[in-house]
């Protein structure tokens, strides 16, 4: 949960990538690190196999500016999205503020989206958190891909309870800032208290 | 919930920090950082410049989830140490009231048996500020997050 320092007027908060594997979690994270300004961010860290398949997590600490007074940071992680990695991911999702769903668009990858979605929920609730609770987007990353399904017959089945959405080409940066403001807003809304 | 959010004034975090700077001291170590098990940084002691913190500070508390997770596998409770040997550095990790991390960076100036004594020391002293913590009533300083119009977070992002 977040951390706050009264004393150096800082709000820390740790958001979640979840997703099937190769749904782009990591790209996302890549993104963001390129784009984002050196002063507003540390370092990009990855535990990933040979292979440069995500093996426990991908961190990455971003600073977002000041509100009233107080920096704001977030803490951006991923989960090993392969099936096997369960053990890991549920501890990542220990003390979690927000989470992004990360569905892969392609028709081929429908399957693996909602085994993950569902495995997100169940996951979540051992944490003692209930999903319809935390602050929540879905991505729909890969829109680029030539078998993509609709956003209009994905959303039904990833997205049944119509929290924010965004369409996303993770590699090229389309959707990403879009997606992280989106979770960011709820994350600090949810600290409001509204 | 099992992590509740972890607020901190300048009274107990000046505590902290005295507790951190005496064992720096104490035990001859080169550096000492307090970690939330989330990961985040709450006090440190002897850092130099090159020091990458809040990587280490997730690291840290993603090698103690894990390890959590092993003691849970074999229904073991909890390891509430644990001590890596390095050539030059070694590191020596302890879970202070069941939610801090207290890291201990060392080299060849102390040895692991002081290190450890005085880490037993510190522990104690942190276990009585956090738990003194825990049941803290929340202050008003809290408010300040009341205030936060959606202005604001618009203004976060930039134009």
């Amino acid at each position: 949960m977040s951390f706050i320092n009264y004393s150096a007027r800082e709000i820390n908060f740790k958001v979640v990538y979840y997703g099937p594997g190769l749904c782009g979690k990591t790209t996302n994270l890549e993104w963001i690190y390129k784009v984002s300004k050196p002063e507003a961010k540390g370092k990009m860290v990855s535990l990933a196999t040979e292979t440069e398949r995500t093996l426990f997590f991908d961190f990455l600490p971003l600073d977002l500016g000041e509100i009233r007074g107080f920096k704001t940071r977030f803490h951006l992680y991923t989960v090993p999205g392969q099936v096997f990695y369960d053990a890991s991911r549920k501890l990542i999702l220990r003390g979690v503020d927000g989470v992004c769903f990360v569905a892969d668009s392609q028709d081929a990858r429908m399957d693996a989206n909602l085994e993950s979605l569902e495995n997100l929920r169940h996951n979540l609730e051992e944490q003692g958190f209930n999903l319809d609770e935390l602050p929540y987007v879905v991505q729909y990353n890969k829109r680029d891909m030539p078998e993509v399904l609709p956003v209009a017959e994905l959303s039904p089945s990833l997205n049944p309870t119509q929290v924010p959405e965004f369409e996303a080409v993770a590699i090229d940066g389309t959707g990403v800032f879009e997606t992280l403001k989106g979770l960011a807003r709820q994350v600090i809304q949810k600290q409001r208290g509204s | 919930m099992l992590n509740p959010q972890l607020a901190l004034y300048d009274e107990e975090l000046t505590e902290i920090r005295e507790v951190a700077d005496r064992l720096h001291q104490d035990s001859r170590a080169r550096t000492i950082l307090i970690v939330d098990k989330n990961g985040q940084l709450i006090a440190a002691s002897g850092v130099d410049a090159e020091l990458d913190t809040t990587s280490l500070s997730s690291l840290v508390a993603g090698n103690v989830a894990a390890t959590g997770g092993i003691a849970k596998l074999i229904e073991e409770e909890e390891f509430t140490g644990q001590y890596h040997e390095g050539k030059e550095i070694s590191v020596h990790m302890t879970i202070v009231a069941r939610r801090i991390i207290l890291v201990v960076l060392f080299d060849k100036n102390t040895t692991q048996g002081l290190v450890r004594l005085r880490v037993k020391k510190a522990n104690e002293a942190l276990t009585g500020i956090f738990d003194a913590l825990a049941a803290k009533p929340k202050g008003a300083q809290e408010d300040v997050f009341k205030e936060i119009t959606d202005e604001d977070i618009d203004n976060l992002f930039g134009p």
